[in-house]
């Protein structure tokens, strides 16, 4: 009796975690601090991708919690709770991976595609440190894996163009699967000219060409282990970014890991997986092609990363357990060299990241604690050690320049903390959190030497002596829900003490040509980021469902003077009609002029936009096999606009017309 | 024939082994390895060799080591004294330059050393030559030879009249080898009493801002002016390179009474100081 019991319990818990995880894919909360955005294909279909060949930076997008920061048509830079790429902790499947340029032309985000990937955890503030220290939050993107199953295979295909610019995207997969293996493979290239803004202007150096292939490969060692190996190669070549002075030749990386993964090592622990990685970032920059520049030079970048992680899943009574144990070494270098227009002359050489070696070890707990009338409560805690050194005697003397002391080593603890509230009461959903996290300075803001930022016009000197930032953090999420209608609400704040920045020191000079003068990075007092959003849907017919919503961002310093790259109101409006194989959907988004910008940091007023998109389409079956077409319109009244998040206010791409065939055979 | 395949290594090894017996011999005594020769000046009884790190004479600041070979027994001179001058002789007139005392290097058997600042070059029609008066065990010896100084690719020495009226020699002694760091900057400052006296002037202040004339005139942050020290009888100051290329060092010369004497402020319009060095690594 007492075994049918348990056994019945299981299988309810069992489906209770089937429908948690559906539900978090298909979620009855508008708002949440944790965000799943699905880019696979397994679930392919024509509603739920409104563009299935598009950038993994527009699928980004798509959270309530992210926009991206755009320096041209490639390698846009998510942005989270309004804080950028140093601030967040950005992985690949749990792995730490560090872009290589010195002007951060090359968020990680970069080198991956949407062929590599089935979806992307988001994770708002300190629920976002599981896999590293952070303040604004976490972005892991997860690997497309199949799992062991059934004898099965499919290969699809994927086509795509796109009018302005000329965009050719063409991807292909193969994914296997039996009780022992499975396989995926697959591989996409993208190709674009110089895309136009609206009034057919066209925006010059914006082009990029790219390629990214990969495979994962996974074999049962026993009936509860398995390994996985994956490898992923991207190469970006003639990138154009022209919102800055220089475009890039190459930035190619490589990244490997190996993991072994073991089910149900024990009653209460059901998942331990051990992870070894790899990989190695090369990026180039280069101004061969630019016409006008006063003077020619080459920025090349090396990132390296190894690192290691263990994951325990567990489960005891009330309580869900993770625990993870991490460590990685990087190593970064980054050089310049100028040519000067006499030939005569040596050509002019610094170190502008002096070969750092970070090397990072740090633990993770986090219990999520089932209490009385579905209230849950989730805490977790992350504590590393860091400790970094330059490893380049050439880039040591270079700093001491500015720190003549200057011994080059530091050692650093940091802490996370987080705690979360949730209680649901009838249609209502609440959600209190609060949250204490540390970070470390990133290479640049440690040890950048004259990196010039073209948003503001200076050169920005690292500061090796900077102390960790800290953000104490409060959330509040509300969310209703009934069968038609859903709203919610979201509020984050964020007190961020020895804020970093880069502060004018008068007394410097710049080292690039036509710069204002130099910045270095130092510690705020404090600084303040409050963010708040509003969504709803309403389920008008069983065919149409319109959606709708609000942000409200302001960020601003000890002092009351406004933040840079942060958000002015904005909002987004679609209305969306499903049936049987058909699919249409009309959406805008837009924003308030931007008020309040901060002039100090090179912004200007952006002025307000509202842009309209259009898309419709049609999937067939035929036996197994699928074909999706999917055609659309963005930016439909060709309207000439610029955001906040445009380096250089350079103005986005007017109308475009895009059509993609997707095709899958199995 | 078969025979010779053996013989023939083992005389190579045999000669080559010889051969670095010798050297080890000549090196117990080889205190110029560093070094390379520039020029063996010869008289009838010994070979005075001089070195130079890069084995040439060049115009401006020449760190010089020198040592004394006796012909007949091959043995270096240990107890020399030795003066020199160097003389520039020109279409129209005779003038020496700043040089130091030749001394004896502490705790070294058999080098000695001294600087020679050439302020001009050598052109087609006017050359340097250098005497080296010695005395060893009470008898005067003397060797005179041409050398060939030819123009330094950048400018590292001045000579100028002060707003006082007098004719300053300034030159660039360090850094030696130029890095992207703080580097130690040393100045040799002379007067020009007469075409044969060229005292060293001291307790005068260099005031010191590089620049980068290819970098629209880029400057580094924590320079150091350069004062006179009375050990190394020449102007100490910290030198920052922000990379590697072409630096132009603007100087301006004020005297103890805190007079400018020469040189103007980089600002604006002025590109550039009068008073100025070059270094290029």
């Amino acid at each position: 009796m007492c075994r049918i019991f348990y056994s019945l319990f299981v299988l309810f818990f069992l489906s209770s975690i089937l429908y948690a995880q559906e539900k978090q894919i298909d979620s009855t909360k508008v708002m949440d601090l944790d965000e799943v955005i699905v880019i696979s294909r397994v679930g392919l279909n024509n509603y739920k991708q409104e563009k299935p060949l598009s950038f993994l930076d527009e699928y980004l997008e798509k959270s309530n919690k992210i926009t991206t920061i755009k320096r041209g048509n490639y390698a846009w830079e998510p942005s989270m709770n309004n804080m950028l790429t140093d601030r967040l902790s950005v992985t690949i499947d749990g792995m730490q991976i560090f872009g290589a340029c010195t002007d951060k032309m090359d968020p990680i985000t970069s080198y991956m595609d949407v062929s590599n990937l089935s979806e992307v955890h988001v994770k708002s503030g300190q629920q976002g440190s599981e896999n590293g220290s952070t303040i604004g939050g976490g972005i892991d993107l997860k690997l497309q894996k199949n799992s062991f199953g059934y004898d099965d295979w499919n290969i699809g295909v994927d086509i795509g163009y796109g009018s302005n610019g000329n965009s050719e995207t063409i991807s292909s997969e193969f994914n296997y699967s039996s009780e022992k293996y499975f396989v995926n493979i697959d591989g996409i290239h993208r190709k674009s000219e110089n895309y136009f803004a609206g009034g057919n202007e066209e925006i010059m150096f914006s082009q990029f060409e790219k390629f990214n292939v990969s495979a994962i490969v996974g074999g049962k060692v026993s009936d509860e282990g398995s390994v996985i190996g994956s490898v992923i190669y991207d190469e970006a070549s003639d990138v154009g970014y022209p919102a800055l002075l220089m475009d890039v030749s190459l930035a190619k990386a490589l990244i490997s890991s190996i993991s072994y993964e073991h089910k149900n090592v024990h009653n209460v622990i059901h998942k331990w997986e051990s992870k070894l990685y790899h990989n190695t970032i090369r990026h180039v920059m280069d101004d061969t092609k630019r016409p006008d520049v006063p003077i020619h030079m080459d920025m090349p970048g090396w990132s390296d990363t190894y690192g290691f992680y263990t994951k325990m899943y567990a489960k005891k009574e009330k309580h869900t357990l993770l625990f993870n144990v991490n460590a990685y070494y990087n190593k970064s270098l980054a050089e310049m060299t100028m040519y000067p227009n006499d030939l005569n002359e040596n050509s002019m050489f610094m170190l502008t990241w002096p070969d750092v070696r970070t090397l990072y070890s740090g633990v993770y707990g986090e219990d999520e604690i089932e209490l009385k009338n579905r209230q849950k409560l989730k805490v977790s805690a992350r504590f590393g050690y860091q400790n970094e050194y330059i490893a380049s005697e050439f880039g040591l003397h270079s700093l001491r320049i500015f720190y003549r002391e200057l011994e080059g080593k530091k050692n650093r603890i940091l802490l996370n903390l987080s705690t979360q509230y949730e209680n649901k009461i009838n249609n209502f959903d609440f959600l209190l959190s609060a949250g204490y996290g540390e970070r470390a300075p990133s290479v640049s803001e440690a040890y950048g030497f004259y990196l010039y930022n073209s948003f503001d016009n200076y050169d920005y000197i690292g500061n090796p002596y900077l102390d960790n930032e800290k953000s104490s953090e409060v959330n509040f999420n509300l969310n209703y829900s009934n069968h038609k209608f859903k709203a919610g609400v979201t509020t984050s704040f964020f007190f961020i003490s020895n804020y970093i920045i880069g502060k004018i020191d008068p007394t410097l000079a710049q080292m690039t040509i036509g710069a204002d003068g130099v910045r270095v990075y130092e510690a705020l007092e404090y600084a303040t980021i409050f963010n708040t959003g509003l969504s709803v849907s309403y389920n008008l017919l069983p065919a149409i469902d319109i959606e709708g919503g609000l942000s409200y961002n302001l960020g601003q310093d000890y002092s009351g003077m406004n933040l840079p790259l942060i958000s002015p109101l904005d909002y987004r409006m679609s209305i969306r009609y499903r049936k049987n194989y058909f699919n249409a959907s009309f959406n805008m988004n837009g924003a308030r002029e931007q008020s309040n910008f901060s002039s100090d940091y090179g912004e200007d007023m952006t002025g307000a936009y509202a842009v309209f998109n259009a898309n419709a389409s049609y999937s067939l079956l035929f036996e197994n096999n699928k074909l999706i077409l999917k055609s659309g319109v963005e930016n439909m009244f060709d309207t000439y606009y610029s955001t906040y998040a445009d380096w250089n206010n350079i103005p986005r791409m007017g109308r475009n017309i895009f059509l993609n065939i997707s095709f899958v055979i199995q | 024939m078969k025979l010779l395949k053996y013989i023939l290594p083992l005389l190579v090894i045999l000669t080559f082994t010889s051969c670095s017996d010798d050297d080890d011999n000549m090196e117990s005594i080889n205190e110029v390895v560093a070094l390379m020769l520039v020029q063996e000046f010869t008289n009838e009884t010994h070979i005075v060799e001089l070195y130079t790190q890069s084995g040439d004479f060049t115009q401006g600041y020449n760190n010089i080591t020198l040592r004394i070979r006796d012909k007949v027994s091959n043995q270096f001179i240990q107890n020399a004294s030795i003066t020199w001058t160097p003389m520039m002789h020109m279409t129209s007139r005779m003038h020496s330059c700043p040089n130091s005392d030749v001394i004896k290097v502490t705790e070294r058997e058999t080098i000695y050393t001294g600087y020679i600042i050439f302020q001009m070059p050598e052109n087609s029609n006017e050359g340097w030559d250098l005497t080296i008066n010695y005395m060893v065990d009470n008898l005067e010896y003397s060797v005179i030879s041409d050398i060939s100084v030819p123009m330094s690719d950048r400018q590292v020495v001045s000579v100028f009249m002060g707003a006082d009226d007098v004719k300053y020699i300034l030159a660039l002694v360090g850094p030696e080898s130029p890095e992207v760091a703080v580097n130690d900057m040393i100045v040799g400052l002379y007067k020009m009493e007469s075409m044969m006296s060229f005292p060293l002037v001291e307790d005068f202040m260099i005031k010191l801002d590089p620049r980068m004339p290819s970098m629209s005139s880029h400057t580094s942050p924590n320079n150091e002016d350069l004062f006179y020290n009375d050990v190394s009888e020449m102007y100490n100051g910290k030198l920052s390179l922000t990379m590697t290329g072409y630096w132009k060092l603007n100087l301006m010369l004020y005297n103890a009474n805190n007079e400018l004497l020469k040189g103007e402020e980089v600002s604006g319009t002025i590109e550039s100081s009068s008073l100025y060095l070059e270094l290029e690594f």
